[in-house]
């Protein structure tokens, strides 16, 4: 029996082991170590690389293609040919480039009025030097190949403008939709890893029962959980990177106002979804749950925190809603920072937005955590 | 320096324990003592309480009621002294598949204030070849031993293990005996449950058999085989050879271990 260790373990034992801790080096303290692992799981999964890096430039580069700005289309119109006269209309309106000119007979013109393949029906007058429009008041673009097929007409007839006029055209980085989209699409990815990478990541180990054997150890909670904030703030750099890299090379998109404010945005972004996240996997116990409660959370902010249109489509009396949801808040900053060059200051209720959002759901993670 | 006190302070003290879930009495007012230094079973069918014991003893779960002090201290004071002075090893942990050998140890062995070196613990365990290997590409017996290592690291007085061989086949279940008796040999403390009676021979000073949440029988091994009489074991079980710690579990219970 003598050999045996005696219990318990005296204070002056406990202190002396206090002083290894302090010896111990910063690579092997708990608080890295935790982020390091973060990082490993990522870096590890190719799928989450995928996600987080190479598909928002993916959707930055469909849609930039897509939406991007094109010469006006040209105006389809239908002559009635059964009419006297229509030859000369005809004439007349393909002179106009901006025009395309399709002849009919009468039952067929209707029927092509109808689909949509033309957006109106020029019907030559009974009487001398008349013509007479059908088109659905309704479309605009049949109300201005209106006025274009007027115009053709009546120069055709011998109309002479009293005044030349000329025309440039300029295209304005930063009006264009990619210049709306690409921080839209920054936000919408910010929130999008920081929810999915810690609700994951959390409720995997919950399920697997890690974070159970976790709690068995003298690890603390406290700095388990920022170890996710921690490793966020690091792909932070990367992703924010990437997505602004590509779309400032790839369409010009604007970095109006300084470079820093926008980081910190980011940053700030990306740690209050943090806390969201946290809050989202604090109970789920399987992945299946999780995703629900992933979707439940940012489908509405997908929809309504203006991503891919802005949200000032929305009747006005849900616009003091809409503008609380941390991603509005998180968009428009950015939006505000890169196209209009605001300062920290000018993007202030944005932050405040944001923050709150932040700290309320990390301490309301905190408390309704499952350990185990 | 010895005193008298703290020799005689059991590593383990648990008394009139109980727990109930919804639908069932996990336990029912067990107790149990464990001496500093003993390698102690938990013995039992499927069902029996062990596990919810076990995790109310390492300060996972909170019992209904009873009285647990492990190596004199209370979970309820003394969480974070005691967290640094027991190893666990719990029934269905996975640990992170992406993870290598020695960035898992690592991990563990960072939340420790007096931990021990990890090449020491990882040539303890004999995966000295698979120290840069993934978690997920190692073998069942492979996984246990890594999972016995981290709950080593921390360089505990105390080590609970909860069926650690289960599942495993002979040469990892015997490589695993080898490592538990080489803790016991350095003069701590195990307590650990089974449902394999050879396991509970072979490593056991002492065992107690749990069933339907109580102790219905303590004492060493042989103490528990001589007590039973093998003419009275129901058929088929009589015979003329010594009784088993399986044959004490049908005399008592009436039923096998793999009957549940």
């Amino acid at each position: 029996m003598s050999e045996r260790v005696p219990f318990p373990v005296t204070e002056e034992m406990l202190r002396a082991e206090r002083k290894t801790l302090r010896r111990r080096s910063f690579m092997k303290s708990s608080m890295v170590q935790l982020t390091l692992v973060r990082f490993r799981e990522f870096i590890r999964e190719p799928e989450a690389v995928f996600w987080t890096f190479i598909f928002p430039i993916l959707l930055a580069a469909g849609l930039g293609i897509a939406f991007r700005q094109r010469a006006p289309d040209k105006v389809q119109v239908g002559v009635v040919s059964s009419a006297s006269g229509s030859a000369a209309l005809v004439q007349s309106l393909t002179k106009d480039s901006s025009l395309v000119v399709k002849t009919y007979d009468d039952s067929a013109a209707a029927l092509a009025l109808r689909t949509g393949k033309v957006a109106l029906l020029v019907v030559p007058g009974s009487a001398k030097d008349s013509v007479h429009y059908v088109y659905d008041r309704g479309r605009s673009d049949a109300v201005s190949a209106r006025v274009l097929v007027d115009r053709a007409v009546q120069s055709g007839a011998g109309r002479v403008d009293p005044v030349r006029a000329s025309d440039s055209y300029v295209t304005e980085a930063g009006s264009r939709y990619i210049d709306f989209l690409v921080p839209g699409l920054l936000g919408m990815n910010l929130m999008g890893s920081s929810i999915w990478g810690l609700g994951f990541a959390i409720v995997t180990a919950r399920s697997k029962k890690l974070l159970k054997r976790l709690m068995a150890t003298p690890m603390s909670r406290v700095q388990y959980l920022l170890s996710f904030l921690c490793s966020r703030l690091v792909f932070l750099i990367l992703e924010v990177g990437t997505l602004l890299g590509f779309g400032h090379w790839a369409f010009g998109v604007p970095l109006r106002g300084s470079l820093v404010t926008l980081f910190l945005i980011a940053v700030l972004g990306a740690v209050s979804f943090g806390g969201l996240g946290l809050l989202t996997a604090s109970r789920a116990r399987t992945t299946e749950a999780v995703s629900g409660i992933m979707n439940f959370i940012m489908l509405p902010m997908w929809i309504f925190s203006g991503v891919f249109f802005s949200s000032a489509n929305f009747p006005g009396a849900v616009q003091p809603y809409i503008k609380l949801l941390p991603l509005t808040a998180l968009n428009d900053a950015l939006r505000a920072n890169m196209l209009e060059g605001a300062s920290f200051a000018a993007v202030s209720p944005q932050i405040l937005v944001i923050l709150v959002w932040g700290v309320v759901s990390f301490f309301a993670a905190l408390k309704l955590f499952r350990w185990r | 320096m010895m005193t008298q006190a703290a020799l005689s302070t059991p590593a383990l003290r648990v008394q009139g324990l109980r727990k109930a879930y919804s639908d069932v009495v996990a336990v029912d007012g067990l107790d149990l003592q464990v001496d500093a230094g003993e390698c102690f079973g938990l013995l039992g069918p499927n069902g029996a309480g062990k596990t919810t014991t076990i995790e109310i003893c390492e300060g996972l779960l909170a019992a209904d009621s009873g009285d647990v002090e492990v190596l004199g201290k209370r979970w309820e004071t003394d969480e974070k002294d005691l967290r640094e002075l027991l190893g666990i090893q719990l029934q269905d942990t996975q640990l992170s598949e992406k993870l290598t050998v020695d960035e898992t140890l690592t991990l563990f062995q960072s939340f420790y204030r007096d931990a021990r070196d990890i090449g020491e613990v990882i040539d303890q365990i004999e995966l000295g070849e698979k120290r840069h290997s993934r978690v997920g590409g190692l073998s069942g017996g492979q996984k246990q031993r890594l999972a016995i290592a981290c709950a080593l690291v921390g360089n505990p007085q105390l080590l609970f293990l909860d069926e650690p061989t289960t599942g495993l086949d002979p040469v990892s279940r015997r490589q695993l005996w080898v490592l538990i008796s080489k803790f016991q040999a350095e003069g701590k403390t195990i307590v650990l449950t089974t449902h394999y009676m050879e396991e509970a021979e072979r490593l056991c000073d002492r065992v107690a058999i749990v069933d339907h949440g109580k102790v219905i029988a303590m004492g060493t091994p042989r103490e528990l085989i001589d007590a039973v009489d093998v003419s009275n074991l129901p058929p088929p079980e009589p015979r003329k050879t010594s009784a088993t710690l399986e044959d004490v579990f049908v005399s008592l219970t009436g039923r096998g271990l793999d009957d549940e």
